[in-house]
């Protein structure tokens, strides 16, 4: 299937995810209140997030036509619904300031003088769409990520944490292993093994990343596993699976919630240094940050690239971080302090 | 205490074999010696050459020979030659440690030192607007990226300040400090955030306890309180995340040290991922969840001298 199919496809579901995610908030009492509360706190990350998400979702919109301007092959090649919110052909031959009226580097004039608000890159490419365009990968890296790490630390943590005994040990052990590695370490290793790509660097950091979330879910069950309620259930029959997703997993949730958005803000940072090392994702920021370095040591110095990727970043970094502290404060003062 | 130190040696023991048998199944099985020639040699290196290099470096020996011998060299701290240059590689790594050590060492205490002061000196002051705007810089300090700090830090401070090199290196001790200031900054700077919201929230649920109140209604002295009770009462926690990253003392800033160009560890992984050097990457990680194991080992044993109320069973 072709590639922009999928993409659409994917954001059907993150649409349809996130309607079903609204609804069950808006059932549950506890939800909807810690969700008003998040919003009384902290209502500009929120909405800055929401502006990300939005960008990054109509970035992954696309379909074919409609390309006055570009001839050859650019013309039957899908555009995203953000490239269509600029000309087609938005294109110069090289390096031009913000606002310029000419190219930096001698001046020639500009196909379309004052149109790049952020300047052109080396290829002539508009830095703006280039930032706008990094809010979708930054999205996959974080949430692709999570998809991993969630249902793999609940599966071992709540299975090691309920079962106990020779489950508990076998799942102990891994969480040692994996964990006595040096992250960053672990993960270039598992890069370089399995190839470069976006889903292979989701899953290398899916993989390293599971192991502290499925201790502390390992801790929470052994807890929950003790309790009345739980004792209750097993005494009036219900089968293992019901009790382990009846009465564990919910009580569960909160911790995934404040995970999910650690989480999030963490992979994003980390993709950045694997952009350094050559084995990050094409388009994201930190690879915009990366191929901006040697324009500071050019005379005069370029400095818009960088400047606009790493506002681009440190804005949805700084959203998701303040966010996730409030989201930790309101759900859960306590368990995930030193874990996480 | 001596049969619990036992037990935890013999889990450490298992858990090195673990991370070996991960390296077995991540750096023999799943990449095929063929590929790892071609990356080696190019693309377009003649077959016989490819065949040869296979033999060489002894990837094309049955899988249980190669597995023992991994389990054996590595045990014995053998690494054997770089997959790309063929020079051994426990000399680099010997090489490498010094430089890392001169950097890192200086970030760490220094890190360690100023995280701590600030992070007592928000908490003595929590409810109030300073704890909020330390809590919210620090917030804005960990949201940065590195590889900006490092870019940033580069530009002002050895470009437009002109203060120190931007890069470079040189063991001579008289030059040494003028080549290691900025990549001490800006390690500094780039781990102060984070730690100061971690011990913040250590010393603020510290300071609700019942033997703050007390020593207070005694006339100790605010700053006292917090440099002698809380402090002492906090050291669990701090040692828990200091000694967890000393190893990286060791295996250096991947970062830092390909930035500033200082022939550490850091900057031998990175040549080593640049240039699809399994056998050295395989060593650098060995070595890192050896040193993890170990100083998890020796935290332990730390917090009965940090706090004479934990007993090792």
């Amino acid at each position: 299937m072709e590639g922009y199919v999928v993409s659409n496809a994917v954001v059907v579901a993150v649409v349809v995810g996130g309607v079903f995610a609204a609804w069950a908030v808006r059932r549950s009492r506890f939800w909807s209140e810690s969700f008003r509360e998040l919003a009384r706190r902290r209502p500009l990350a929120l909405a800055a997030i929401a502006v990300y998400v939005l960008l990054g979702l109509a970035d992954a919109v696309s379909w074919v036509g409609d390309a006055e301007g570009l001839e050859g092959v650019a013309a039957h090649q899908p555009r995203t619904l953000l490239d269509r919110a600029f000309p087609a052909d938005f294109k110069e031959r090289s390096y031009s300031a913000p606002l310029a009226d000419v190219e930096f580097y001698g001046a020639a004039p500009l196909a379309r003088p004052g149109a790049h608000w952020l300047g052109t890159d080396i290829l002539g490419r508009d830095v703006l769409l280039l930032t706008l365009k990094g809010a979708r990968v930054a999205l996959l890296i974080g949430g692709l990520t999570s998809l991993i790490v969630i249902p793999l630390a609940l599966l071992f943590g709540m299975s090691a944490g309920y079962f106990g005994g020779r489950v508990d040990d076998a799942v102990f052990f891994v969480i040692s292993t994996l964990a006595s590695i040096p992250h960053l370490l672990l993960l270039i290793a598992l890069i370089l093994v399995l190839g470069r790509g976006p889903v292979q660097v989701c899953i290398a950091m899916g993989i390293t990343n599971w192991v502290g979330f499925a201790r502390v879910v390992r801790g929470e069950t052994f807890k929950l596993r003790e309790l009345d309620y739980v004792q209750a259930a097993r005494a009036l029959g219900a089968s293992e699976w019901r009790i382990v997703l009846r009465h564990i997993l919910p009580n569960l949730m909160h911790l995934v919630v404040i995970t999910f958005v650690l989480l999030f803000s963490g992979t994003v940072l980390s993709e950045a240094i694997l952009a350094f090392l050559g084995i990050g994702i094409d388009g994201s920021w930190g690879q915009m940050i990366d191929q901006a370095r040697d324009e500071l040591a050019r005379d005069p110095i370029i400095a818009w690239n960088l400047a606009s990727a790493s506002a681009a970043l440190f804005g949805l970094i700084l959203s998701v971080n303040l966010v996730g502290d409030a989201i930790r404060d309101i759900l859960d003062p306590r368990t995930l302090r030193e874990n996480l | 205490m001596l049969g619990y130190a036992l037990r935890r040696l013999g889990y450490g023991g298992l858990v090195i074999l673990g991370v070996l048998g991960l390296l077995y199944v991540l750096f023999f099985l799943y990449a095929e010696p063929q590929d790892m020639a071609k990356r080696a040699l190019g693309e377009k290196a003649p077959p016989e050459v490819l065949e040869r290099w296979i033999h060489e470096h002894g990837y094309d020996r049955p899988w249980s020979e190669q597995l023992r011998d991994h389990y054996v060299r590595m045990l014995t701290f053998d690494f054997g030659r770089s997959d790309s240059d063929d020079v051994e590689i426990s000399r680099r790594i010997r090489e490498g440690a010094g430089p890392s050590l001169s950097f890192t060492v200086p970030i760490f205490v220094l890190g360690l030192g100023l995280g701590v002061v600030l992070s007592l000196f928000v908490a003595y002051f929590r409810e109030t607007y300073i704890d909020r705007a330390g809590v919210v810089l620090a917030v804005f300090a960990m949201s940065v990226s590195v590889l900006l700090y490092i870019i940033g830090g580069q530009f002002l401070i050895g470009k437009l300040l002109n203060w120190f090199p931007i890069s470079g290196f040189d063991p001579d001790p008289r030059v040494l400090p003028r080549f290691i200031a900025l990549p001490i900054f800006i390690g500094v700077l780039a781990g102060v955030g984070g730690d100061v919201r971690f011990y913040r929230t250590v010393f603020v649920e510290e300071t609700s306890r019942d033997y703050v109140r007390t020593a207070r209604a005694k006339g100790c002295g605010d700053g006292r309180v917090m440099a002698r009770h809380v402090l002492r009462n906090s050291l669990i926690p701090i040692l828990t995340r200091v000694v967890t990253a000393i190893p990286f003392l060791f295996t250096g800033s991947l970062l830092i040290e390909s930035f500033f160009g200082i022939p550490g560890l850091g900057a031998l992984t990175v040549d080593a991922i640049h240039g699809n050097d399994f056998s050295t990457l395989r060593a650098m990680v060995y070595i890192g969840a050896l040193l993890f194991i170990v100083f998890q080992i020796v935290t332990d044993f730390t917090y009965t001298l940090a706090d004479p109320r934990v007993r090792l069973e």
